[in-house]
């Protein structure tokens, strides 16, 4: 047998094994030498195996409180956002490869300026309580977070809506005041849940009743959760019979119950002893890319930082590859600047990496006559394990440019009060947002509540808001790639990486080797789309 | 016996006047906490409109000497409030995760008593020799270690190296005795090593330091056994301080055992007082500090109406 072909067939077993993701498979066997199409080609036959039916999933998932609620206005944890993502059902979800695919809205559609979205919805949707899913359930459940008096943190998310009308049975109409294209993948947000409706058009959130894959057998926050597959589910699957939730918020009673088979997959898994975990032949590491991002602002406003050569000297002086290496244990996903990971839409591929470059910042700074540059930069732990460790890293990369960077370390509590968009240079944790126009928006728009790098950029300000309501992908697309490069080049805001979700599951545990970025557990779905195979 | 019913009384209506006053202590704690309520409810997504929205329904927008005495109104009938989080009866909400923790508790208990006073006698009767030393050192080690560590040591030999016992306590309905036994014996086990040491060593130094008394001698002179000497005549003068010293860890290990209920994920009363401080929920930071002080009032009762029967001097005062 040739070499190539060994190597073949051992990335074959191992996509068989699930130990490989797709886009891992691809890039070894293209390097193997097989051309994109071929590798597809054997990615489809060979690799990816066929689910089969059966079992009892115990799931271990982190993040866990006594106090949460079945609320779907008031979902922060963990907990909530899981099992949201089994009992109850979206209008659209994220697919494991990334893409916006159906879940209870079948097509959509919208008015040529993108102010209306008509969502058709599938017929054969039932609640777990045997009620069909319908219209006024939708407008229901959308207006739960809208109007005077809700409480629901999803409201700033919907503030455009004008309306939400049930045109029929099966169909919704959302009707907006601006123009904005990307309406259906904002109904994957994990509050825009489907409940079933009461009389008075409020909703039924309390009862635990739900139109998702499982049904609620019984459960205490905090403490389990054990759910019945619904047979009647509108989708394909799920595979698993029953599942069960167990809130491990120990990182190592969770990875402990993973070795000791107690549970069949984690949600998360503490880097520090990931290269331990691979080691076990029972158990899959599952690494996979997000949009989550460490960000570093800056006062774009505040000297010495509203001089764009500093702000630029700042970005190259840091070694973002050993950052990755030495702080996330290599489980993240490169920066560059501008806020947009690659497993999220209109990501531009084409733009230049930013390399660490000492004596280019030198020079910038003696530019901008800031030689021996002395700023400080606010961190605290709670940032993100490792986050005060970055800082000092970062400010031993940046005295090579001559740049003295003083640490200071904040108390954890209340950071993001006291610390965040106070000071004028800070290291902050964000989580993954579906679009690049909600990111934007949330956090560089001029007028910004977040904005934390005090950016003002009129040409970034009249791209975002064109592109909101550009239906034309093709054109969306340049626009968002301009949007980046001038983030990457003018902006406030560093961007060292984007964090990958690492969680783990036994080996019998399969799935298709494609694995959603949007949250753990392949988007919070893994009990609907994974299997166990004997 | 009237004067312990009457010192039982006193003690109660003393315990009363402390738990009101923890209950004061306790509330305006709470309010000193940084951040707010809604926003940690709500998280980093709220705007300032719900986030005054959710406070008006929470009832938050009262003065806090108002929300107090609100709440010690219901108190008084015993009527606890509902969680400001969840809107849930905090009985119900707490109910079940003090029944874990007893059982916890009194799992580590019959075992941790018994064997404390037993291996004390023991260690009393062979003082000085190598198994009072070999003991001496391992109880140390043990209470020396933070529990959660115990905890650790215990899950990698027991449950990971050697799989006698499962690692996490998860505990379900249906549930046999034997099964639950099993489930808990790790936790129930580090509770053991870390309480034991302390009453032991009670024993031991109690039972010793009766040893040099003229009756003691005594009883040695008219040919008593050593072992006798000690369980007859010995013991019955040394339980005083042995029985504070139970009360105290029998208390700590419904007080204490927060992280022990981490690691092993066991649904008890600890991690529902941690969440809801992280939350400010105070009706249910309220109900779980007051029963823990309830529960030091009331061991400590136990502890003296215990010292007083089991000395004549003090039960047939001058």
């Amino acid at each position: 047998m040739k070499k190539d072909q060994i190597i073949l067939d051992r990335l074959a077993a191992a996509a068989r094994d699930g130990r490989l993701s797709r886009r891992e498979f691809m890039s070894t066997a293209t390097a193997a030498g097989l051309t994109a199409t071929a590798a597809t080609g054997l990615w489809s036959t060979s690799a990816k195996a066929q689910p089969k039916r059966g079992g009892t999933f115990r799931w271990g998932i982190h993040d866990g409180n006594t106090s949460d609620t079945h609320d779907p206005g008031t979902y922060t944890s963990r907990q909530q956002i899981y099992l949201a993502h089994q009992y109850r059902s979206y209008l659209t979800m994220i697919n494991p490869d990334n893409s916006l695919g159906a879940d209870l809205a079948t097509e959509w559609e919208a008015t040529p300026d993108a102010t209306a979205w008509t969502f058709k919805l599938n017929k054969d949707a039932v609640f777990h309580s045997g009620k069909p899913v319908t219209a006024e359930d939708v407008v229901a459940s959308l207006n739960h977070h809208r109007g005077e008096d809700s409480t629901s943190a999803a409201k700033s998310l919907l503030t455009d809506v004008e309306d939400i009308v049930a045109d029929d049975k099966h169909t919704v109409t959302v009707t907006l005041s601006r123009g904005n294209a990307d309406l259906p993948w904002l109904m994957t947000d994990y509050h825009l849940a489907v409940c079933p409706a009461n009389e008075d058009g409020s909703i039924d959130w309390q009862s635990g009743d739900g139109c998702g894959p499982f049904k609620i057998e019984e459960g205490e926050w905090g403490v389990r959760w054990t759910l019945s597959r619904h047979e009647g589910w509108h989708l394909e699957g799920p595979y698993f019979d029953s599942l069960q939730m167990l809130v491990l918020n120990d990182p190592n009673a969770r990875q402990t119950a993973l070795v000791t088979g107690d549970v069949d997959s984690v949600s998360l898994i503490d880097l520090k002893t990931k290269s331990l975990l691979e080691r076990n032949p029972d158990i899959v590491v599952d690494n996979v890319p997000s949009g989550a991002a460490i960000t570093m602002p800056m006062f774009c406003d505040v000297a010495p930082f509203d001089d764009v050569n500093v702000r630029n000297a700042l970005k190259l002086a840091i070694d973002r590859q050993e950052i990755i290496d030495k702080i996330a244990f290599g489980a993240a996903t490169i920066g560059n600047d501008f806020h947009l990971s690659p497993v999220q839409p209109y990501w531009p591929d084409d733009i230049p990496q930013r390399e660490y470059d000492p004596d280019k910042a030198k020079s910038l700074l003696k530019k901008a006559g800031h030689e021996n540059l002395s700023i400080d930069i606010h961190t605290a732990d709670s940032v993100f394990s490792g986050a005060v460790d970055m800082c000092v890293l970062y400010a031993e990369q940046a005295s090579q440019a001559g740049i003295d960077l003083k640490v200071v370390r904040e108390p954890n509590d209340g950071y993001y009060s006291d610390v965040w968009l106070k000071e004028s240079f800070t290291a902050v944790s964000w989580g993954a947002r579906p679009t690049p126009d909600v990111m934007f928006t949330l956090a560089y728009k001029d007028d910004a509540a977040w904005n934390e790098s005090h950016w003002d950029n009129d040409r970034f300000n009249k791209l975002l808001l064109e592109a909101k309501a550009e239906l034309n992908d093709e054109k969306r697309a340049e626009m968002y790639r301009e949007m980046c490069m001038l983030m990457r080049n003018d902006g406030g805001t560093i961007i060292p990486f984007f964090n990958n979700f690492v969680y783990a599951r036994r080996n019998n545990v399969k799935h298709s080797g494609q694995l959603a970025a949007s949250w753990e557990g392949d988007g919070a779905r893994a009990p609907s789309r994974w299997w166990f195979e004997d | 016996m009237g004067d312990i019913l009457g010192l039982i009384a006193k003690r109660l209506g003393l315990g009363l006047v402390i738990l009101f006053v923890i209950s004061i202590i306790i509330f305006f704690m709470v309010e000193l906490l940084p951040g707010d309520i809604a926003q940690a409810v709500l998280g980093q997504g709220a705007t300032e409109e719900n986030v005054a929205a959710l406070r008006k329904e929470m009832g938050l927008d009262k003065p806090a000497p108002v929300r107090y005495l609100e709440w010690l109104g219901g108190a008084v009938t015993f009527d606890f409030g509902n969680s400001i989080v969840t809107d849930e009866k905090v009985t119900t909400l707490i109910g079940e995760r003090f029944k874990n923790t007893l059982f916890l508790a009194s799992y580590a208990a019959v075992i941790a008593v018994p064997l404390a006073i037993i291996l004390g006698i023991i260690v009393a009767l062979l003082r000085n020799s190598i198994f009072d030393r070999v003991v001496n050192v391992a109880t140390l080690t043990s209470i020396s270690s933070p529990e959660f560590f115990l905890g650790y040591i215990l899950i990698l030999y027991f449950a990971v190296n050697w799989g006698m016992f499962p690692a996490i306590s998860s505990l379900s309905e249906d549930m046999t005795m034997w099964e639950l036994l099993n489930r808990t014996f790790l936790p129930a086990l580090t509770l053991v090593l870390v309480v034991t040491a302390h009453m032991m060593r009670m024993t031991r130094a109690a039972i010793i330091n009766l040893l040099a008394s003229p009756y003691i001698e005594m009883a040695r002179l008219k040919g008593a056994p050593p072992w006798k000497v000690i369980v007859k005549h010995a013991l019955p003068n040394a339980w005083a301080p042995i029985i504070n010293v139970v009360a105290l860890n029998l208390a700590y290990l419904i007080t204490g055992v927060v992280l022990v209920e981490v690691v092993f994920v066991y649904p008890g009363i600890g991690q529902a007082l941690v969440d809801a401080v992280s939350k400010r929920d105070f009706p249910v930071v309220q109900a779980c500090c007051l029963i823990f002080a309830g529960t030091f009032i009331l061991l400590n009762l136990a502890a003296d109406v215990g010292a007083i029967l089991t000395n004549p001097r003090l039960r047939h005062p001058k």
